[in-house]
This record gives C-alpha cells, structure tokens and sequence, in this order.
C-alpha cells in the first residue's frame, strides 16, 4: 500500500511491521511524531505492544534493555539531547549484546538551543558499539528499520537508524508501506540468544574482571566486522521479498569520476542535482552517499574510490579539535591504499541550508589545486 | 516424662543465595536478599544496580544465587525492572516476580527520577532498597540516607552530615503507591510477612530495609542484629505499612521508645559526637517519631 508519510511516521511504520512488543520512549522535538504515531497504534490495537511511557530516555533505554533481555522485541527513537542523556545506555545495550532499534533524529546539540540538523548528536555515540544508519528517504527509513531488526537479532548488536531533522523528518514522501505478510517472512518472531528467566537462572551483565572483559570486546569487535556480509546479504534478501535492493553505500556516477561528494543523509540528494549539472558540462564528477556508518564501509569505500584523483567528503559535524567525521574515518579507510587527495569540507552545522550552490562550490574549490589549502574548508561560514 | 522442647521454623528453610558469596562479615544487605528472596521464591528475577550488591552476588561467571539476575545501570534499577516485567508480558509470562534491589544511595539520590517514574506510572514492580546509609560500595561515602551526625569518608569527623536523613518513605507513599513498608534485618518474620504481602499485590510495591553495614558503620560484627532491633526499639527505623498511599500500621509496636545512646555507641561513625550532638539527634527522632505516630492514628 502506497502512502504519502512523514520521515517520521516511516519510523512508526517500521517499528508497526516489525511488530515491536515494547516500546520505551521519551519525547522530544523532532522526533514527536514517532512516538504519536505509536502511542495510538498501541491503543486502538493496530500494534500489539506495551508502551512504556518513561520519564527520561535514561530510562527509556533501560527499559529497552530490561525488556530486552526479558526476550521481547523493543523499539525507542530519540534526538539530540535525549540520545545524549541516553549515553551510559548506549554502551550497555551494545555491551550486553541486545538487538535494540532505536530511531534517532539528527538534531544539533545544545548550547544554544536548537532543534536544527546536524550530526553530532549521533556521531559522538560512534564508539558506544552500536551500528548506525544514515538515511536519505522516507521509504529507506521504512525499510531500513526492518532490516536493522534482521541484522541486529543475527548478531546481537543494536541498531541505530538515522534521519536528519526536518529535511526527512518532518518531509512527506510517498512510502510503500510493505503488507504484513511479507514483512514476518522477511522478519520472523524474535529468538533471542539468551534470556533472564528464572526456568535457567543466570546472572548477567555482572562484575567482569581483567581476565574476562577483553574477550568480551573483542567479540563484539569481530562481530562488527561480520555486518557488511550481512548487510549485504539481509539486502538481497529484502530486495527479493519486496523490490528494493538496500546497500550500505551508494555511488552514482563514481566509476569514471575525477571527483567525488562524499554525502550522507539527505545531503546526497542535493550532491546529485550538482553531479548532473556538472556531468552536462563534461566535468566527471559523483556521488557517493555513505548509508553505514557503523561499522564504516572500508571495503566499499576501498574499492569504490579506488582510482578517484580527488574526494570531496561533505560533514554536517566537528570533531572539535579534529576535522568533520566522514572525512576522518574515509581517510582511515584509503590510508595508504593510493594517492587520493581528500578534501574535508564542513558545511550545514545546526541547520544551515546545504544547497546545489554549497556543492559547486565544493566542486569549484576542489577543481583549484591538487591538495586541499586547508585540513577544514568551510562553506557558507560568515568569518 | 521430660517434655521436649519443640521449635518452630518461623521462615521457610529454602535458600535462594548461597553462603560463601563475596559480602563481609555480618552485612546486613546479605541478611537482607537472603529473607526476601525466601518470601518471593525462586521465580523471581532481579535487578540489580551498581552496589555492595553487585559485588556480593560473585563476579562473571559467577553467581551465588538461584534466581536470575539482570545486572543494571546504577540508576535504572526502577526503570530496567519495569522494561524486564513489560518484556515477560509480551512473551507471556505474567507469573515471574520482577524486583529491582538497591542501595540506598541507587534509590534517594542516583535512581530516585526513575523510581518515581515507576512509581507514578505504578509499574507491577517490587522496589526493594536495602538501606546501609551510604555509598558502601564505593568506601563509605555519604548518601542522603545518611543520617546527621555520621562520619563517612565524604563527611569527615570535623565536618560530619549536618542533614537529616531523607524521608524517602513519605516520598514513595506520596505517590500512591498500593503497598509499602519498612522492615528490618533483625525482625525477619516481619520482613518475610512484607515481601510476601508485596508479591500478591499488583502495581508498584516499595520494601524499604535498614540493613546494617558493620564495614561502613565501624560496628562489630556480631553486633548486626542487635543493632537492628534497638534501630527499631530506640524509635530511629519504625516498622511500618502503608497501603495506598493513606492506611499506616505499625507492625512492630514499641512499648516504651529507647534512647538512641547505647545504639550510637555501638557505632565507630557516630564516635565523636559530644553529648550536644547526641541530645541534638535524639530530639530529631523524638520529633520525627512523634509524627509517624499521629500517622498511624489513620484519622
Ligand atoms: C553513574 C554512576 N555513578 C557512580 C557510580 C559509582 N558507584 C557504584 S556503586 C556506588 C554507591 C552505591 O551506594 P548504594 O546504592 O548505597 O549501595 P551500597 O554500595 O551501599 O550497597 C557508586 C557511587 C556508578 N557505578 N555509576
Ligand atoms: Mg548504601
């Protein structure tokens, strides 16, 4: 069934079909209309789950958590300062090994007060141990919220499925809405690996020592390193089932390119509309929207820019003290795998607009020199 | 013929943690698990937070009970139990008893926001806060359940607590809460009528447990259970219920109310208190003992 949805409402839609069983959420702007939608589907019946309307999204995700590994199927969504306050629950959640799904609106962190996109409100839980994906349509909220159910219970780590506030948040898109039918045989009922249950009595999450704990990480690491086979395969599988081929990174003209926009978000749509511009004028240049970001596509990113002579990644972040995010992390990846020059632009903090114009200029700057000037090159910053 | 004497077990003989656990020598806290858990039987699970508890139970891959155990955030103990038991009815299970067990410092200061948030929503939990009157856990450092007059490593000798304990009991009955109680180490009959009365009641039930701390507290061991009947009989820790928030009844009733001296000297954390600080105290329990007492009037 088509229907023409907000970003958000793509989020209700997926936690719905994935037939969440508990859900623990907190309110907060941009993300309101998650939970609306929910609260309603869990009274009228639409949803059969309990909602557990929390006090904070500390205890939201505790009560995730508990619920959890109680072995029922749990969802939340949050932004900004609410995922910011949910930090020592991130950690525990990965640290656990319990596949939660949580939605995360990308909003700007206070002070001053906010409610404008950017990303840093996701990416400073980079190192919680969570998988993170970022956006660019309502229909791939939808879908990506199923498979994250999929990855995350094969696998026993949470997911944490990104959109940028009000660009897709508060957007109304035409979203196929995937029949109920085929979304449990693509998502079967949730088997968890363990569970607290008196009929086998253990202790978990308990006092770990020296002897232990790194054993513990290191499996959580490795199985980080199995998700890309596994996004690729859970990909297919939903592609077979309902149309659409979900993939971890999507490259668009990138084969032949001179340069490439590194993008995420919805941010890669508008890089497009300046790629075909400039593809008109017989500059080679591509897209490359990085959807995964944890764990970060290397391979991917490896293969695909390869042979690319210049990269120009797009952040809507800092890393104070350091450079925009994406662009550290796809340094990382082509370290010392070829002589790319990787220009790291920043642009879009707290909501300023990024438009076709900020990408030509990109485009511009990059087609100046054969190295970046400057380790930051700012857009659209008044100085 | 020579009557025999007979005695009566006043509490089941099943354990559900075992001895040989972590806890110090006469740890009250371990008194504490040991009389509940014997009320709430073995399908019950916990949720236990960051403190002497946590430790106690044994660590990774260890554990000294029979019932299982979800060890959480410090201060989401309400929170997580409340996640534990919603998860359990979506799968089915509306049997299991879902209790979340603390410290005094997880419960009036770190998890009070959650615990009210339980509490309000009247989540079908048991609260259960075993109260030893200060970070023990993490070497003897205040909470706001310690009372006036204490040393701990955070309210040195020069500088001792000069705030009265919380009134997390007011607190928990001013939301309305079905059941909730205050019981003792030392008085297990009550205890285990208590966390009995607590599993048949739905909707949030609070337990509220003065367990000493011999550690902490500079007591001896040994003195333990002593110094969990005086807390009672010297007025300091009545044993109470209060059922909807409204109907107090004294369980344990004090015929004529001790002073608090022989209790204090018991204790190396109240050793430098002059006889000022002690007639300073002793007016503090007198005054706030006389209050309780209008309330369990019911009028
Ligand atoms: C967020 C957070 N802050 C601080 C701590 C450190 N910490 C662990 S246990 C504890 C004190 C616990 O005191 P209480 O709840 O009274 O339990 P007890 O140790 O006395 O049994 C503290 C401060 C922590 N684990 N988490
Ligand atoms: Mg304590």
């Amino acid at each position: 069934m088509k229907k023409v949805i907000m970003g958000n409402h793509a989020l209700s839609y997926g936690a719905m079909l994935a037939r969440t069983q508990v859900i623990a959420a907190y309110p907060i702007t941009p993300q309101t209309q998650v939970v609306e939608l929910l609260s309603e589907m869990c009274a009228d019946g639409t949803l059969n789950a309990k909602f557990i309307k929390v006090e904070s999204e500390h205890s939201a995700m505790a009560a995730c958590i508990g619920a959890s590994i109680a072995g029922a199927r749990t969802f939340t969504a949050t932004s900004s300062q609410g995922l910011a306050l949910m930090h020592e629950m991130l950690h525990w959640a990965a640290g656990g090994r319990l596949p939660i799904v949580m939605g995360n609106i990308n909003r700007a962190m206070a002070p001053g007060w906010t409610i404008w996109t950017d990303q840093n409100d996701s990416l400073s839980q980079r190192d919680t141990g969570w998988l993170q994906f970022y956006c660019s349509s309502n229909q791939e909220v939808l879908d990506t919220v199923l498979q994250a159910y999929k990855i995350s219970e094969t696998i026993s780590i949470p997911s944490m499925v990104v959109l940028d506030a009000f660009a897709l948040s508060h957007t109304y898109e035409v979203v196929d809405i995937p029949d109920q039918a085929l979304v449990d045989e693509y998502l079967p009922k949730f088997k968890p690996y363990a569970t607290v249950t008196p009929d086998d009595p253990r202790a978990f999450d308990g006092l770990t020592g020296p002897e232990h704990y790194m054993e513990l990480r290191y499996k959580l690491q490795k199985d980080m390193e199995k998700v890309p086979a596994l996004f690729e395969e859970t990909g297919r599988q939903y592609e077979k089932i309902f149309g659409r081929r979900l993939s971890a990174v999507e490259p668009y003209l990138c084969d032949d390119a001179e340069i490439v926009l590194v993008t995420s978000g919805t941010a890669g749509y508008t890089a497009r509309v300046a790629v075909e511009e400039m593809r008109k004028k017989g500059l080679k240049v591509g897209n490359l929207r990085i959807k995964m970001f944890r764990p970060f596509p290397f391979e991917d990113c490896r293969r695909i820019l390869a042979k690319t002579p210049k990269i120009a990644v797009l952040d809507r972040n800092i890393s104070y003290g350091h450079h925009g995010i994406f662009s550290q992390e796809l340094k990382s990846a082509l370290y010392g795998t070829g002589n790319q020059a990787v220009f790291a632009f920043i642009a879009g903090l707290g909501g300023r607009d990024i438009t076709a114009d900020s990408f030509r200029e990109m485009i511009e700057t990059v087609s100046r020199t054969d190295r970046p000037t400057e380790d930051i090159l700012w857009i659209g910053v008044k100085r | 013929m020579k009557k025999e004497k007979k005695m009566t077990l006043t509490l089941p003989i099943e354990e559900h943690i075992g001895a040989g656990n972590l806890a110090c020598q006469g740890c009250g806290a371990n008194l504490a698990l040991r009389y509940v858990l014997k009320a709430l039987g073995q399908r019950t699970i916990l949720c236990i937070p960051a403190c002497c508890w946590a430790v106690i139970d044994g660590g990774f891959p260890h554990s000294c009970a029979d019932v299982p155990i979800y060890h959480c955030a410090f201060e989401t103990a309400a929170s997580t139990a409340t996640g534990v038991k919603a998860g359990l009815d979506m799968i089915g299970d509306k049997e299991t008893t879902v209790m979340a067990w603390a410290g005094d410092g997880g419960t009036f200061d770190i998890g009070l926001q959650a615990l009210s948030g339980a509490a309000e929503r009247n989540d079908d939990i048991i609260y259960a806060c075993y109260d030893n009157e200060a970070y023990m856990n993490t070497g003897i450092q205040r909470s706001s359940a310690t009372p006036s007059g204490a040393w701990t490593t955070t309210t040195p000798v020069k500088f001792p607590k000069d705030q009265p304990k919380k009134d997390i009991d007011a607190i928990m009955a001013a939301h309305n809460i079905p059941y909730l109680a205050t019981a003792s180490t030392s008085y297990p009959e009550d205890l285990f009528k208590k966390a009995k009365k607590a599993k048949e009641i739905r909707g949030t039930k609070f337990l509220h447990i003065y367990a000493p701390c011999p550690t902490g507290w500079k007591s001896r061991p040994e003195d333990t259970v002593k110094l969990g009947r005086m807390v009672v009989q010297n007025g300091i820790f009545p044993l109470y219920e209060v059922e909807g928030g409204e109907k107090y009844t004294q369980t344990i009733k004090v015929k004529d109310k001790k002073p608090i001296d022989d209790y204090l000297k018991l204790q190396g954390r109240f050793r430098h208190l002059k006889p000022e600080g002690i007639a300073m105290l002793q007016d503090e329990v007198d005054r706030r003992y006389a209050r309780l007492l209008k309330k369990f009037e019911n009028k």
